[in-house]
């Protein structure tokens, strides 16, 4: 099929999703009615709260942060403790010469963050702070720390519990490991029954945060920096999103990796400029930085001018944090799971620099940005928070920063696509009729999301991320003593030299 | 005295010279010949989720393609009565000729070399420059 009617056929497929929203005021609005009751409705259950004084605590947010406790302790601060390790194992120290041309760790790491690293860092972290004020921050790079542990679990469970297809692929995830390993342990109808809560949740989370929020947050953007409300594109989010949608459909249904390829290729060079303009403007304000940090702690115990106060903070750092680095939510053991290892523990090794990466240093830097430009009281929120803060030092920052948000968005939402075609595939069957009923609509979604206004995105989003956590975390409270044992086995085989350093 | 010749081969014609070069030298020497073809891989590009999912099974294609050039040769080689032996490798070709050369002492590496007398390619550092600068055997390389 030509590239030009594949673009054709998916903008004739995403039609009757506007045409839907033709009658009255603007599209963008008529989307946004009709999509909001329903994801509201979602957010509702998902985002359960309990009442702690005057704040309403999300049930959601203390489960995973304290599935990460859980597993810090258990494997007694494995992520501070083998952190070196993992270096080593990035470094290739570890890679039998034998094993050249398979996927090595570094290319699983960067794979999987390139699938993390992105919006969530950017605007994420922005929404953290302008709710939950400098404060948020220190709950954040807490939480962060604490998920390294929980993303060690899941994706040595990942690599353990796969399964390798007859052509030589490799199907892997929680949903493998929930329902493989619950067989083990004498549980297999517990086992599918929580394998496909999750699948269901992992295609909505590919829609909600790994799509409808980046499909949104890269509108936005591009409408703020083409002149902002008088924009062109400012009520026109559905024509940005269309040919979003145009673009993501010929990489995942036209197989078009060279596009894919091209923006892998400068999202890399897209993070540098931004840690690196992000330095820069830390350098240049250096007096201030002890101040900032002096916010970040004080806020975080005082939580002062934040609604709900300390909790408040916290509880948007700890979703924040969540949200970017997908520590517990199951995500990040999909895409480690392709990869051939002899020993499944050297992939969770790797996997527990993630969030470290992606929150403790990159979502820092950018709250630190926020706080020492003094653009916090701004009014702002998200994207637009971030991209203040940056100008102040850079006017020319708003342009780049929109490329960037462009281009992490589109390379999440590949990245997502896979994790959710991974789950259909799982509930389906290898069915390619399923598999592109499924890519269709993950188009159809670039659109919706595009066009909605930021609150109902970002509740929808955070709740179908989240929501994989509950079967994802009651898998690996059940299956940690299989981490344990492999952890165990792998230090021994470390330890009697059978794995040795080759470089 | 030569007892290995290290032959860089990918079934284009420069490296078909160079084998042809070396296989005629080790005859009259009595020497063997070490067959390399290497399959350029670097562990630090980037892959999709996609490629990473189908990397196992796309090795193994291009493992048994890799054997369908190189092992033809080398049975051809054999019925001339040469001591014949080869390695699929992957990795960066002038690494991997340094370090197999590494093993074998008193062997001698022979590459091919693109007939093009363009400036540029001259400068740009070819296998044979790289091995030349590398390596820890002699280099010859066969225009």
């Amino acid at each position: 099929m030509s590239i030009f009617k594949l673009g054709a056929a998916i903008v004739a497929a995403l039609t009757p999703a506007l045409a839907l929203a033709q009658e009255g005021g603007g599209i963008d609005a008529a989307i946004n009615a009709a999509v909001a009751p329903v994801s509201n409705f979602i957010v509702s259950i998902i985002f359960y709260s309990v009442q702690i004084g005057e704040v309403s605590f999300p049930l959601i947010v203390g489960w995973l942060i304290t599935a990460a406790a859980v597993c810090s302790i258990y494997f007694g601060f494995i992520q501070f403790r083998g952190v070196k390790h993992s270096l080593d194992l990035v470094r290739g120290r570890y890679a039998d010469p034998n094993d050249a041309g398979e996927v090595s760790h570094f290319q699983a790491l960067t794979t999987a963050l390139s699938a993390t690293v992105g919006l969530g860092n950017i605007a994420g972290v922005a929404v953290a702070v302008s709710i939950g004020g400098a404060g948020a921050t220190f709950w954040m790079i807490l939480a962060g720390l604490l998920g390294m542990a929980s993303k060690f679990t899941e994706c040595t469970l990942g690599v353990k519990f796969r399964r390798e297809n007859a052509d030589g692929t490799i199907s892997g995830g929680p949903m493998y490991y929930l329902s493989r390993g619950f067989a083990d342990l004498g549980k297999p109808g517990l086992g599918r029954a929580l394998a496909a809560i999750f699948s269901v949740c992992c295609i909505g989370g590919a829609i909600g945060g790994g799509n409808m929020f980046q499909a949104n947050q890269a509108a936005q953007q591009i409408a703020n920096v083409t002149g902002g409300a008088e924009s062109f594109f400012a009520d026109k989010g559905w024509l940005i999103g269309l040919v979003l949608a145009v673009v993501v459909g010929m990489v995942i249904i036209g197989g078009l990796k060279s596009i894919a390829h091209v923006t892998e290729k400068i999202v890399p060079f897209m993070a540098a400029i931004y840690v690196g303009a992000g330095i820069v403007i830390m350098i240049s304000n250096y007096d201030k930085i002890g101040w900032a940090f002096g916010q970040i702690v004080s806020g975080a115990f005082t939580g002062e001018g934040v609604a709900g106060g300390v909790l408040g903070a916290l509880i948007q750092g700890f979703k924040r944090a969540a949200f970017s680095n997908e520590a517990g939510i199951g995500s990040a053991a999909i895409a480690h799971s392709a990869v051939r290892t002899k020993e499944p523990v050297t992939e969770g090794f790797v996997a527990l620099l993630e969030p470290f990466i992606d929150t403790v240093v990159i979502c820092t830097m950018t709250a630190v940005v926020i706080v020492v430009s003094g653009t916090l009281d701004s009014g702002l929120t998200g994207v637009e928070l971030t991209s203040a803060a940056f100008a102040t030092a850079f006017p020319w920052f708003p342009v780049v920063l929109a490329v960037a948000v462009v281009l992490f968005a589109f390379s999440t939402m590949i990245s997502w696509s896979y994790y959710g075609l991974k789950a259909t595939t799982y509930l389906f069957g290898e069915n390619k009729t399923v598999e592109n009923i499924y890519k269709l609509f993950f188009c159809i979604c670039v659109v919706i999301g595009a066009s909605m206004s930021l609150g109902p995105v970002i509740d929808f989003s955070d709740s179908m991320i989240f929501a994989m956590a509950i079967p994802n975390v009651i898998g690996l409270y059940l299956l940690m003593p299989v981490v344990k044992r492999e952890l165990a086995q792998y230090q021994a085989k470390l330890a009697s030299g059978e794995i040795k350093r080759f470089h | 005295m030569i007892k290995t010749f290290i032959v860089g081969y990918d079934g284009t014609k420069p490296s078909e010279r160079a084998l042809e070069f070396a296989s005629k030298a080790a005859k009259g020497r009595g020497a063997a010949v070490l067959v390399v073809h290497v399959l350029e891989w670097s562990p630090y590009s980037f892959l999709t989720m996609e490629e990473i999912a189908e990397r196992h099974k796309l090795r193994e294609k291009e493992v048994i393609r890799a054997r369908a050039v190189v092992d033809p040769v080398c049975e051809r080689l054999r019925t001339d009565g040469l001591s014949v032996s080869s390695e699929v490798r992957y990795g960066d070709p002038a690494e991997i000729m340094c370090e197999i050369a590494g093993k074998y002492p008193d062997s001698i590496i022979v590459v091919g070399r693109k007939g093009t007398s363009n400036l540029a390619s001259r400068f740009m550092g070819t296998l044979g420059i790289s091995l030349i600068q590398a390596s820890p055997v002699p280099v010859t390389v066969v225009p």
